[in-house]
């Protein structure tokens, strides 16, 4: 197939251009074009979350997305929140915390949890549970994960504190 | 010489076993850097994927691949007949029979693999799938394993000889075209009779349903045949890599040295993993053809319908009583679905795993299982998701025949578990159907269970409810479920137990460095298990060396040990066993050093936490660091340089983890919505390593019974269709719908186990499943309910209530 798209978009602060045909979804985009496969496939139906990354300021499933759909986009992947220098106290409360097995939905869900403590800095377990019910976690039961984002709330809302 | 920290220091700092170590895995993962199969890039790597069955049953009339051969990117289109010049276009199960790579001649589930498109991309290859035509002619479908037993209609014809006759399968005599095996155990005609005389007979027919494993990662590898050296690496998603290994030599006749097998990270398993498929073959064929490497991975369509579903036993039991509630006897017959091959993965020896194991906790003096093995038009698999060999069944069923028995005595079912209990100076305990259940003591675990929910109270909360819903007060129910389980894991003794004539050991192999830290080797494989820290803890606490300096490896068949892999909750068991057997080596040998160091006799030293002591002087010590370092360094008369060990390790026997659970339900009688208010899971596995770690699998695997017991199915319809091929209608819980847990946990070692231990991970599961479904069940009792079939999701708990004439 041709009919190639040229598609100009920014992932973790560097743009990229590239020519696309308009059926490449965008995980495909990440992962085989740019390389970059912190972002995993778990189903291809937007149940799972594995894909998650943050579009624009909202947090997307790109296995139903298509890179055209991101042109011009501003994308942030598990790679851009933090890395081995500069942990995010997400990252830093998911290995404190045991919130994560075999560490395959932990991206997707590391991800989404930026977005849902931006929204919502102080969270109850019920918001919690439910801001992040898009993503699937075979492994951990959620039990931990839930305690891992309550206490990077908690460590990211006294960083602010001290910062006032 | 004088020491700055005090003992416990000392012991703090080797982070060994019993402490809640911070996992190593972790940094990897929270930044997107792990390492799975999918993520792996090799230069001019292609694509494969397959064409896949739209029927359950059909005949192949012909396969024209001309078109897809002319899709841009499309380089091969591989056929059985391509296949059939190797040998390859069948493959052997673990189960003893074989399975078609690639369509011969006729389809026996909806989505088998027909055809083989390797292409330059994976758009490239769907492109070509497109293209492939393949003309069916449809046969009948047979789903039910019932009328498979009375059918005309010939699944396997492969399995029947040229005069109509049936030979013998790989399990013995078969008795119908579509019959596998019938395998038993215990005694026939002395239970029959227990059962014909005794007072109190409870009899149960229960479906446990077919369902999947459906880690996050599909399955998937990566074939790359270096035609230059003449060497096949295999990277992929495998619970068992060496298995793997042997199984690839033996099929495609690579010699073993020249075949690389390597599991990188894998994306959890629970049983799915243990198999080999397919997708396998056709990669290194692939490779092999095309002379490039080759990736195939599964999409969540491929994972659900092709893939090893786990369960699909139709079961029916007879449980016999004294009026009192004493358990004299237990009948179980088994009709076990395996679809079109039988592809179970279990020990050769044991075609229905370890169901037998299904006198459960109980002193129950005569018991007799019979499980028939039956063809279906449905996809083959039977792995053990999420615990050892078939136990979920064994343990489902036991704890729903208490529960049945309960309601026929009109008692209750917690003192009718515990008149029943297998008492604690009766281990080791011989079961009727051949276990010899290493320890336990279930009462002590019991008792804290009730005591820890307020049974009494729960009860008493209980019968009001009743009392105020038929006074109309309220329209919730409530359910408490029960369950004790006692799991039978570590597979296991070389005598009973090997896949493929491959013993079921394990093994760990140690290289000291020179400064003292060290690298272990394991024959098993992590799938979010946290091996590389807790098997350092292990060793930590055997050789005295931190477990921060300790590197754990496993998974690359040229540097591992021989080792049978991770699934049934073998690796503490027994590669955890290796690991302190090689570990206790090294300390034997460091004895000698720290001797000859210390100038003493070899008995004058002992070894006290990070160091040996000349005993009565612990001034005088040489530390396991300082050892290492002499290893290297010194020239010791009688003592080879270097600190290395490696152990091979032949379990004696099992393990018998066991546990209570307690789950207390609410539920919604016109919605058929159950909301879980508390779960209490106690947990006896043994010595514990890290107790951060196994609360984690406990959490986990009761998600995944949750999920079991109260929606996620693998169905058919009659046409064979598979109806539950995405997330959308295949229920995974999220957040939303899983409760907290209260773990909990007694202790009592394994006796033959070096460090105590038995297992965890898939205990959480085995109890779990019949926990929740008891919750429901017992929701319903004071109406009448004896028993309902799993999955209960809110249509079938609404059409319980429906039934009893709650609604009315």
């Amino acid at each position: 197939m041709s009919n190639k798209k040229h598609i100009t978009l920014s992932v973790n602060g560097k743009t990229e251009e590239f020519l696309a045909e308009p059926r490449e979804l965008l995980i495909y985009t990440l992962r085989e074009r740019l390389n970059i496969t912190g972002p995993h496939i778990g189903c291809e139906t937007s149940h799972c979350g594995a894909c998650t990354v943050t579009i624009d300021g909202k947090s997307v499933k790109s296995c139903t997305m298509f890179a055209v759909q991101a042109e011009g986009a501003e994308i942030t992947t598990i790679e851009g929140i933090g890395g081995p220098d500069d942990l995010h106290p997400l990252q830093e409360a998911f290995k404190e915390h045991h919130g994560l097995q075999c560490g395959y939905c932990t991206p997707g869900m590391i991800t989404r949890a930026t977005k849902l403590l931006e929204e919502n800095p102080n969270p109850t377990e019920e918001e919690i549970r439910f801001g992040m019910a898009g993503n699937i976690c075979r492994c951990t039961g959620y039990q931990n994960i839930v305690k891992s984002i309550q206490a990077a709330a908690t460590e990211m809302n006294a960083a602010k504190e001290a910062a006032e | 010489m004088k020491d700055e920290i005090t003992r416990e220091e000392r012991v703090d700092n080797l982070k060994g076993m019993g402490c809640s170590r911070k996992r190593v895995e972790d940094a990897r993962f929270t930044q997107g850097k792990g390492n799975y199969v999918d993520d792996l890039k090799l230069d001019g790597m292609l694509f494969g994927d397959f064409v896949r069955s739209p029927y359950a049953h059909a005949r192949i009339k012909n396969i024209d691949t001309a078109a897809a051969l002319e899709v841009p990117g499309v380089l091969a289109v591989l056929t059985a007949k391509d296949l059939e010049p190797l040998g390859l276009h069948w493959m052997p199960t673990l189960a003893g029979d074989k399975q078609m790579v690639l369509a011969d001649g006729k389809v026996l589930f909806q989505g088998q693999e027909v055809a083989f498109v390797v292409a330059e991309d994976r758009y490239a290859a769907a492109d070509g799938i497109e293209l492939v035509e393949v003309e069916y002619e449809e046969l009948p479908v047979i789903v039910n394993p019932f009328e498979a037993l009375q059918s005309d209609v010939v699944l396997r014809e492969d399995l029947v000889a040229e005069d109509g006759s049936i030979p013998d399968g790989a399990h013995g005599p078969r008795k119908h075209p579509n019959h596998i095996f019938t395998w038993d155990a215990g005694d026939k005609a002395p239970t029959e009779e227990v059962i014909a005389s005794a007072e109190v007979v409870a009899e149960e027919t229960m479906y446990y349903h077919r369902t999947h494993p459906c880690p996050l990662e599909t399955c998937g590898c990566v074939a790359s045949m270096d035609k230059v050296n003449g060497k096949l690496t295999l990277w992929g998603t495998f619970q068992a890599p060496h298995a793997i290994r042997t199984v690839v030599s033996l099929i495609s006749g690579i010699e073993e040295h020249n075949i690389r097998v390597i599991s990188p990270d894998i994306g959890g398993g629970f049983g799915n993993k243990v198999g080999a498929y397919p997708g396998y073959v056709c990669s290194v064929v692939a490779s092999i053809v095309t002379g490039k490497p080759v990736k195939w991975i599964e999409d969540r369509m491929d994972n659900l319908m092709t893939t090893a579903f786990a369960r699909d036993y139709h079961m029916t039991g007879k449980i016999a009583a004294t009026p009192e509630g004493k358990i004299t006897g237990l009948h179980c017959h088994v009709t076990a679905d395996h679809g079109g091959f039988d592809a179970c993965a279990d020990p050769t020896k044991f075609p229905a795993g370890f169901m037998n194991i299904c006198t459960g906790s109980y002193d129950i003096p005569t018991a007799y299982l019979e499980v028939d093995g039956v063809y279906t038009n449905k996809a083959p698999g039977g792995v053990s998701y999420r615990c050892s060999f078939r136990v979920t069944e064994a343990v489902y069923f036991i704890e729903r025949m208490i529960e049945v028995l309960a309601i026929k005595l009109d008692m209750d079912a917690a003192e009718l578990r515990r008149i029943n209990f297998i008492k604690k100076e009766q281990f080791p305990y011989t079961a009727a159907l051949g276990w010899e259940y290493d320890s336990g003591d279930y009462h002590t675990a019991w008792d804290k269970a009730l005591k820890a929910v307020d049974y009494e109270g729960l009860r008493a909360e209980q019968a009001q409810r009743v009392a105020d819903f038929k006074a109309g007060k309220t329209r919730k129910l409530m359910g408490i479920g029960l369950s004790f389980f006692t799991e039978i894991v570590g597979a296991g003794p070389v005598k009973n137990c090997d896949i493929l004539g491959l013993g079921m050991f394990d093994s760990c192999e140690i290289r000291i460095h020179p400064t003292g830290s060290a690298i272990a080797r394991l024959g098993t494989i992590s799938q979010g298990q946290g091996h590389a820290t807790t098997f350092a803890q292990i060793l930590a606490s055997e050789i005295g060396l931190p477990a921060d300096s300790i590197t754990i490896e496993e998974g690359d068949t040229d540097t591992a040990p021989y080792g049978l892999g991770t699934y049934g909750s073998r690796s503490t068991p027994v590669a955890g066993a290796a690991t302190a057997m090689a570990g206790r080596k090294i300390r034997a040998k460091a004895q000698m050093i720290a001797a000859y160091l210390l100038e003493v006799h070899d008995n004058d030293v002992e070894f006290d936490v990070d160091r040996f002591v000349v005993k009565g002087a612990p001034e005088k010590f040489k530390t396991m660091k300082e050892i290492a370092f002499a290893a290297y360094n010194q020239a010791i008369p009688g003592i080879e340089p270097g600190l290395e060990a490696v152990s091979y390790y032949d379990p004696p026997n099992m393990t018998y983890p066991f546990g209570a659970y307690v789950c207390v339900m609410d539920i919604d009688v016109d919605t058929g919505v159950p909301d879980i208010r508390r779960f209490y899971a106690l947990d006896d596995c043994g010595t514990r390593i890290n107790p951060m770690i196994i609360e984690g699998q406990v959490h986990g695997g009761l998600t995944e019974a949750l999920a079991v017991a109260l929606g996620q199915e693998i169905a058919y319809d009659d046409m064979g269709n598979c109806k539950t091929g995405t997330l959308m209608d295949f229920f995974l819980p999220t957040a939303w719908e899983v409760p907290n847990y209260e773990t909990d946990y007694t202790v009592t070692p394994s006796p033959h186990h070096p460090i105590g231990a038995k297992g965890v991970g898939e205990s959480p599961h085995v109890g779990g499943v019949p926990c929740f479904s008891n919750a429901v069940q017992d929701a319903f009792r004071p109406f009448g309910n004896t028993h309902t079939n799993m999955p209960h999701d809110h249509w079938r708990i609404w059409k319980t209530a429906n039934d009893l004439g709650l609604h009315d």
